[in-house]
C-alpha cells in the first residue's frame, strides 16, 4: 500500500511529475493540438475528463481483477474501458458544441490513444494507490495536462509572428519548446517531497 | 506484389519514412525509456514485435472485421500482443523489466501501430502488411537508439555500460533528465532537415549542370 498523503500526489502530478513534460505521457496531443489557445483549452478539458473517467473505471476494474487472480488481462480490459469513455465524450461535444467538435476533428477519437489516459490506468495500479488516492492522481493529472497543453498554445501563438530558421519549423521548433518548457518544469522539483 | 517491391516498402518504413524523424509519432516512449542504448534497443524490439504480429493478424482478419467495430477491433489485437511481450521481457530479464516499467505496457497506446494497422495492414495482404510492418518497427528501433546513444554518452559518459571517458568525467546529468530527451530528438529532427536540406540543393544543382 502506498502512504502518500492525497493533497502531495495532486501537487507532484501538476507540477513536478507533469505528465507531459516531466513523464511524456500524452506528447500526441501535446505535439499537435497546440497551435492554437482556443483548441487547446477544451483539448485539455476534454482529456481531463477521459483521464478521470479512465482511472474510477480502472480502479474498480481492477478490484475485479485482482478479485478472479486474471491480472494479465488489465491492458485489455483498460483500453477497452478507455475507447468507451472517449465515444462518450465525443458523442457529448457533438451533441452540444458542434463547432469545437469540428475544430477538434481527427483528435477528439485519438484521445483512446493518449498515453496519458492509459498511463494513470497503469500507473496507479502499479503503486498500489487507494480510491483517494488514485481519484487525487487523476485529478492532477488532467490539470497538469491542461496546463502543459495552454503553457504550449501560448508560446506557439507568439512564435507565429517570429522569424524562425526553415530547418528548424515544423516538428523540430515544438520539440525545442516542449524542452525549454520541460527545462522549467524542473524548477518545480522537491516540491512535494517525490515519490 | 512481387518481391523487389515489398523490400522497397521495408527501406521505406526503414528510413524515408521513418516514424520517429519523418512522421513525429509514437513519441511517450521516445522520449521517456531512450535513457540508454540498451533500453532503447529492447523498446524498439518490443514495439517491432507487436507492430508485426498485430499487423498479420489484422491484415489476416481484414475481410472477416466489420468496417463499424475496426478500430476496437484493432486495439484489442494490439493489447493482446503487448501482454504477451510483457510477461515475456518480464521472464527473460527483470532488470530490463524495471528499467522499462509501465511504458511497455503503454506500447498499445503507441500512434505508430493503430495508423500502421489502419493505414496499410487494414488494405492489404498478409505478406506485404507484415513486411511493412517490420520496416516501421525497425526504423522505429533506429530512431529510438540514435537518440538513446546520444542521451547514454553525454548524460552518463557510457555506451552500453562501457564507461567511454575517465574516471574523472562529469556527466551532463540534464541529458538523461525529461529536457534532454527533448532537446537531443530537436537535435536529430534539425540534422535531418539539415542533411534533407542539403542533398535537395546538390539533386537541383547537378540537374542545372546537365541541362
Amino acid at each position: 500500500m502506498n502512504n502518500a498523503s492525497v493533497a502531495n500526489i495532486l501537487l507532484t502530478t501538476i507540477l513536478p511529475g507533469n505528465f507531459v513534460l516531466a513523464m511524456f505521457l500524452g506528447m500526441c496531443p501535446f505535439l499537435g493540438v497546440s497551435q492554437k489557445l482556443s483548441t487547446a483549452v477544451p483539448m485539455g478539458i476534454a482529456t481531463a475528463f477521459v483521464i478521470l473517467v479512465a482511472s474510477v473505471s480502472a480502479y474498480f476494474l481492477n478490484q475485479v481483477l485482482v478479485y478472479f487472480h486474471l491480472e494479465f488481462l488489465s491492458v485489455i480490459t483498460f483500453i477497452t474501458v478507455i475507447a468507451c469513455a472517449v465515444q462518450l465524450v465525443e458523442m457529448f461535444v457533438k451533441k452540444t458544441f458542434p463547432e469545437l467538435f469540428r475544430q477538434l476533428g481527427i483528435y477528439l477519437p485519438l484521445i483512446t490513444t493518449n498515453c496519458a489516459v492509459l498511463g494513470v490506468a497503469l500507473f496507479q495500479t502499479a503503486r498500489q494507490y487507494n480510491f483517494a488516492q488514485s481519484l487525487a492522481y487523476s485529478i492532477g493529472g488532467g490539470i497538469g495536462f491542461t496546463l502543459a497543453l495552454i503553457l504550449m498554445a501560448g508560446v506557439r501563438e507568439r512564435m507565429q509572428l517570429s522569424n524562425v530558421p526553415t530547418l528548424v519549423q515544423g516538428a523540430a521548433l515544438s520539440v525545442v519548446i516542449g524542452g525549454l518548457l520541460s527545462l522549467s518544469f524542473m524548477g518545480f522539483s522537491g516540491i512535494g517531497g517525490g515519490e | 506484389m512481387s518481391a523487389p517491391t515489398s523490400f522497397d516498402e521495408f527501406l521505406s518504413g526503414l528510413w524515408r519514412q521513418n516514424p520517429i524523424f519523418v512522421m513525429v509519432l509514437g513519441m511517450c516512449p521516445t522520449l521517456a525509456v531512450t535513457v540508454s542504448a540498451v533500453n532503447a534497443i529492447s523498446m524498439g524490439l518490443a514495439t517491432t514485435f507487436v507492430l508485426g504480429a498485430s499487423c498479420l493478424l489484422v491484415s489476416l482478419l481484414r475481410n472477416a472485421i466489420p468496417k463499424q467495430v475496426r478500430i476496437a477491433s484493432y486495439i484489442v489485437i494490439i493489447a493482446t500482443f503487448v501482454t504477451v511481450v510483457d510477461y515475456a521481457i518480464q521472464a527473460i530479464s527483470l532488470d530490463l523489466y524495471v528499467a522499462l516499467g509501465a511504458y511497455i505496457k503503454l506500447i498499445v497506446a503507441n500512434c505508430v501501430l493503430l495508423g500502421r494497422a489502419e493505414a496499410h495492414a487494414a488494405k492489404n495482404p498478409p505478406l506485404p502488411a507484415t513486411t511493412n510492418a517490420l520496416g516501421m518497427g525497425l526504423g522505429f528501433t533506429l530512431g529510438l537508439f540514435m537518440i538513446g546513444c546520444v542521451r547514454e554518452i553525454l548524460g552518463a559518459g557510457k555506451l552500453f555500460g562501457v564507461a567511454l571517458f575517465g574516471d574523472h568525467f562529469q556527466p551532463w546529468v540534464v541529458m538523461v533528465l525529461p529536457p534532454g530527451g527533448f532537446l537531443v530528438l530537436a537535435f536529430w529532427l534539425i540534422t535531418i532537415a539539415a542533411f534533407r536540406h542539403l542533398s535537395k540543393k546538390r539533386n537541383v544543382q547537378l540537374e542545372g549542370a546537365q541541362s
